[in-house]
């Protein structure tokens, strides 16, 4: 069975399916991570002290974690971009430094996290901790879904390349439109966790 | 291929690329303002305002919402609408304390 409006837009919404349901998964995932920093606001408003974030945690090494899931984000663009030129070369390129961009990202974090929890801060310690470790961890999980996608895409998914260029180009769209919006939370969580 | 030409996502690209820029500028002003350690109100306050602007970029260019469709966005309206609920309710309860129990304090 063929799958509908892979390519061609719907008339009702006027986009592919795929792109449409990305949409609205990405409006669903913007409630989830409004719910975590909803309770942040809770319990710092609630609280008689709260730490600043630039005192208990390394701003250096999410400084540097911001600029590789920026970075990130413009060669995941620049693979769409290079589907677009008709090249593929360049997409295997900018994909694959996507991904080694996102293991860069997770090794520093393992690092961070290591170092918490070797000083027994981990999300037990205080409620800063469990909000840190809890909204940083849900991040996380994030960027290795992520990371399964572009991999499968740079892959054994890329042979959709030779027999659909349209709906492999779209496949990409889509998945950058999920990593684009997991930069995003990031860019949102590197000030509220770690500068205030 | 769909009507982007050639020459466009070329155009595109240089787009993209000062984005990057800006986006660097953007973080770096950040961390900058950070190490000032302006009292909590500003600093949420200036911090807040950077961060929307560096996902506006985002969103707007490598997301490509500034030519998207319609449909596209009235699903972020309306999750604009509960999203500023979600965040709004826990003030709310803030407000509402219990005689006789520790205030907190904001921030």
């Amino acid at each position: 069975m063929e799958i509908p409006y892979t390519v061609e837009v719907r008339p009702d919404t006027g986009l592919s399916n795929g792109k449409f349901g990305v949409w609205l998964f990405l409006a669903s995932e913007v409630m989830l991570f409004a719910a975590l920093f909803s309770s942040y606001i809770l319990l710092r408003v609630g609280s008689v002290e709260w730490p600043h974030g630039y005192e208990e945690l390394s701003v250096p090494m999410a400084f540097v974690n911001t600029v590789v899931l920026i970075t990130s984000s413009v060669t995941m663009v620049m693979a769409w971009a290079s589907l677009k030129m008709n090249d593929f070369g360049k997409f295997r390129l900018y994909l694959g430094a996507t991904i080694l961009l996102s293991f860069v990202f997770l090794i520093i974090k393992y690092f961070e996290y290591a170092h918490h929890l070797h000083a027994g801060e981990g999300p037990w310690y205080n409620t800063y901790y469990a909000i840190y470790f809890t909204i940083t961890g849900l991040h996380g999980l994030h960027i290795i879904g992520g990371i399964v996608v572009n991999a499968y895409l740079w892959g054994p998914g890329a042979k959709m390349w030779k027999t659909a260029k349209e709906q492999f180009t779209n496949r990409i769209e889509i998945a950058g439109l999920y990593w684009h919006f997991v930069d995003l939370v990031w860019i949102f969580l590197f000030p509220v966790l770690y500068l205030l | 291929m769909d009507a982007h030409s050639v020459d466009d996502i070329k155009k595109s690209v240089r787009t993209y690329m000062m984005i990057f820029g800006a986006l660097m500028v953007l973080t770096i002003i950040t961390v900058g303002v950070s190490y000032i350690h302006l009292p909590v109100a500003a600093a949420v306050t200036v911090a807040l305002i950077v961060a929307t602007i560096k996902g506006s970029l985002v969103a707007m260019y490598f997301m490509h919402l500034l030519h998207e469709r319609k449909v596209i966005y009235w699903v972020l309206v309306l999750t604009v609408i509960f999203f500023i609920f979600m965040m709004f309710v826990p003030l709310l309860t803030n407000s509402d304390k219990i005689p006789g129990t520790t205030p907190g304090v904001i921030w």
